[in-house]
């Protein structure tokens, strides 16, 4: 036993490990520095403004879905409301002439996001598992339709509109250029991160922990598992308002959408691609996320229908997401018997990206016959251009299907049998995690 | 208005309850809560137009449900049985993936504006006449024929022997797979039929109701509504809900009074646009809003729904 713990868990040099914790933390500001010095271009900019707000309302989301276990369908309620009341207290500054200069504002999302949520928390949290999510998903359909019904603070379908340049000015910076912009957004996620990062080392994280582990035990210990619910809910609610503030500040408008199911679904989907088992996973999960929906976008027209069956395929092979699956590795990449599987996996990725090519194809085709139907049918999709009226197509769509499918199982089987070998032979070295 | 009214709340009722009935047998057993439910409505009322253009309504009423009921036993077997080993999380993710799925390719099939999907010309007349409203008799049809589903479904639960069985699984599935049935294969049938019954609730709603792609999205959060208020797990309890919400929802829409028609001259003026905004809104137009409203208060009082008895 106590061999094991050592293995599991060894005694850490604190002095290099902490120069290594903060070191990674001063490399991840000096590179958010740098970033516009190598895309420049004012594109990137906007997917870097993007991609950071994404990442803060993933882990604002992840305190709920990976720290506290509460599967939310309604997290962008107070990102939504967050981003309106961000848009309304710029009109108001503005107005008035009040001093606050842009840097300041997003603070007014996350009260608006931790106000809300503590309305709206109490309720939902007494349950957890599935009655939370269905009621959560209630209450984000209360507020979404409320929206449309309290015109004069949401403004309809039109939504409300600010400009950000009318604030105080800091050092010269009013904001107008999307470079300053992404300093803004730059430095709130930055700060958002070390924040929430924080919060899992507090007891109060570890309490967190145990209430989605195990509530009846934190019960025995003499905590109530509804308040710490509660207030992770609550936390949880003022990231995700500083998210919704940068983006009224990024876009200069809020609306309707900002609130409902939609933005929701996608911040679930982004965290759980990314994976809720680790920290990092929701940040590598808002990048990839939000990447993958802009690049696919431009590509193809049912990208929607990509994107759903990519994250049903992360939920059925990949239940840990990216982050989970990466870190499946580790023990084989400390014991060096890492090739092995590397290997098999190249084996295996030919008939699996056959099959997905053939699975494509078919989806490209019906799209040309329905979506743009009577159009002319030799179409591209993926830079690759075909006749979506061929017969032989068609045949070449199932044949790369099924021949990908019969050859990838039998591959599989070899990725398995490399897997098991090269787990066996680091849980012989000792690595075990 | 009051008969009216409430038959149409009796008839919206028994359609919730047609799809409330599948998903609460569905989560008693598997212990998921299959977000993709109204989805498997939406394919029937999609299957069941495409066959009315090809062959006419009434072979729609019975093959679509048939052919939705196929592709659900076939997601459970493929799919969500593969995931249970992941969590119930990953479970309920799956259903949700699958929603979106499902009407991503409604819509790249059949477009996202709705299908003329008409009532059939046998039942296109007015049946009876209440205080000079028509009431169509294709409603009178839905009604009859959403009652005898139920009834039917509830005879199979209560006198047969496959209905025994389903009823031991519901409460303890470990003792009834002891007992040397097939457990899975309960599983994957019951997962089938209860996809079946929400298609022919979509068969049937869909020419009176708008066939069209975001149909489930909009029926799906009232349907959860209804198996949280009820308690989940509770079929009496889904069967009430469905009636209660119905018909408050459908009384709703019918009334025109707002706060300041109620109290008139007595009112504030029009001090503030946000205030104004409460004060001048109708009824009928915070109807949508009501069912969450009232599963907000409902679970004030009573955290497990109506007839809950588990946590979750």
């Amino acid at each position: 036993m106590s061999d094991l713990s050592k293995v599991v868990a060894p005694p850490r040099s604190v002095s290099s490990n902490k120069g290594r914790f903060y070191g990674s933390w001063i490399a991840a500001a000096i590179a958010l520095l740098a970033l516009p010095y190598i895309f420049s271009s004012g594109g990137s900019l906007t997917t870097f403004s993007l991609i950071g707000i994404s990442i803060i309302f993933s882990l604002s989301y992840n305190i709920l879905l990976g720290q506290t276990g509460m599967l939310s369908f309604g997290h962008a309620v107070y990102y939504g409301l967050g981003g309106f009341a961000t848009i309304h207290g710029m009109n108001l500054i503005a107005d008035s002439k009040l001093p606050v200069p842009l840097p300041l504002v997003p603070l007014i999302g996350g009260i608006t996001g931790l106000f809300f949520a503590a309305i709206f928390g109490w309720v939902p949290t007494r349950r957890s598992r599935t009655a939370f999510a269905m009621i959560s998903l209630g209450v984000a359909e209360l507020v979404a339709s409320s929206s449309l019904i309290l015109r004069s603070f949401f403004g309809g379908e039109a939504g409300i509109s600010a400009n950000r340049t009318k604030l105080l000015p800091v050092f010269d910076w009013n904001f107008g250029p999307q470079i300053q912009i992404y300093y803004l957004v730059a430095f709130w996620t930055l700060l958002a991160v070390v924040a929430m990062y924080a919060l899992t080392r507090t007891p109060f994280g570890r309490m967190c922990n145990a209430v989605r582990d195990n509530p009846e035990r934190v019960q025995f210990v003499g905590y109530d598992p509804h308040v710490i619910r509660f207030l992770a809910f609550c936390i949880a609610g003022f990231f995700a308002g500083i998210a919704g503030a940068l983006t009224a500040i990024n876009f200069e408008i809020a609306n309707a959408a900002y609130l409902g199911a939609m933005q929701s679904g996608v911040v679930l989907m982004a965290t759980y691609i990314g994976g809720p088992g680790f920290f990092i996973g929701p940040i590598v999960g808002a990048i990839f996320v939000t990447y993958l929906l802009l690049a696919l976008s431009d590509l193809t027209a049912v990208w929607q229908l990509y994107f759903g069956l990519f994250f049903i395929s992360v939920v059925m092979f990949a239940p840990g997401g990216i982050s989970g699956l990466l870190m499946k590795h580790r023990p084989l990449v400390r014991a060096g018997t890492l090739f092995t599987v590397l290997r098999a996996y190249l084996v295996a990725l030919v008939p699996i990206l056959t099959m997905i090519a053939g699975l494509i194809l078919a989806i490209e085709i019906v799209a040309r016959h329905t979506v743009n139907a009577g159009e002319d049918p030799n179409t591209k999709a993926f830079g690759v251009r075909f006749n979506a009226a061929s017969p032989l197509i068609w045949l070449l769509a199932v044949a790369l299907v099924i021949g990908g499918f019969v050859v990838a199982r039998q591959t599989w089987r070899w990725v398995g049998k490399a897997w098991d070998e090269a787990l066996i032979a680091a849980r012989e070295k000792g690595f075990y995690a | 208005m009051i008969v009216t009214s409430t038959l149409n709340g009796v008839l919206y009722g028994m359609l919730l309850f047609l799809m409330a009935s599948g998903l609460t047998v569905i989560f008693s057993m598997l212990g998921v809560l299959n977000f993709a439910h109204t989805s498997f409505y939406m394919l029937g009322a999609f299957f069941g137009f495409q066959i009315s253009r090809w062959f006419g309504f009434w072979p729609g009423l019975l093959v679509a449900p048939l052919l939705v009921g196929l592709i659900g036993a076939a997601i459970e077997r493929y799919g969500l049985r593969h995931v249970h080993k992941n969590g119930h999380v990953a479970e309920l993710l799956f259903t949700f993936g699958l929603a979106f799925v499902i009407e991503e390719v409604v819509e790249m099939i059949w477009g996202k504006s709705p299908v003329d999907y008409r009532v059939p010309r046998l039942l296109d007349f007015p049946a009876l006449t209440i205080f000079s409203t028509n009431y169509p008799a294709y409603k009178m049809f839905m009604l009859l024929a959403s009652v005898a589903i139920f009834l039917a479904l509830l005879i199979a639960l209560k006198k047969t022997r496959v209905g025994l069985i389903v009823q031991a699984a519901l409460t303890h599935p470990q003792m009834v797979g002891h007992l040397g049935h097939n457990v899975d294969r309960i599983f994957m049938m019951v997962f089938g039929i209860g996809t079946a019954l929400a298609a022919a609730a979509g068969v049937i709603a869909g020419p009176a109701l708008q066939t069209q792609s975001n149909m489930a999205e909009l029926l799906g959060p009232i349907l959860f509504v209804v198996v949280v208020v009820g308690g989940l797990g509770s079929l009496l309890g889904a069967f009430i809900a469905s009636l209660l919400i119905a018909l408050v929802q459908t009384f709703a829409v019918s009334m025109n009074g707002s706060l300041a028609s109620i109290f008139g001259p007595l009112g504030p003026g029009n001090t503030q646009p946000l205030l104004a905004d409460i004060w001048n809104v109708t009824i009928a137009q915070i109807a949508p809003i009501i069912p969450y409203l009232l599963m907000i208060v409902i679970l004030l009082f009573r955290p497990k729904g109506l007839l809950g008895t588990r946590e979750s």
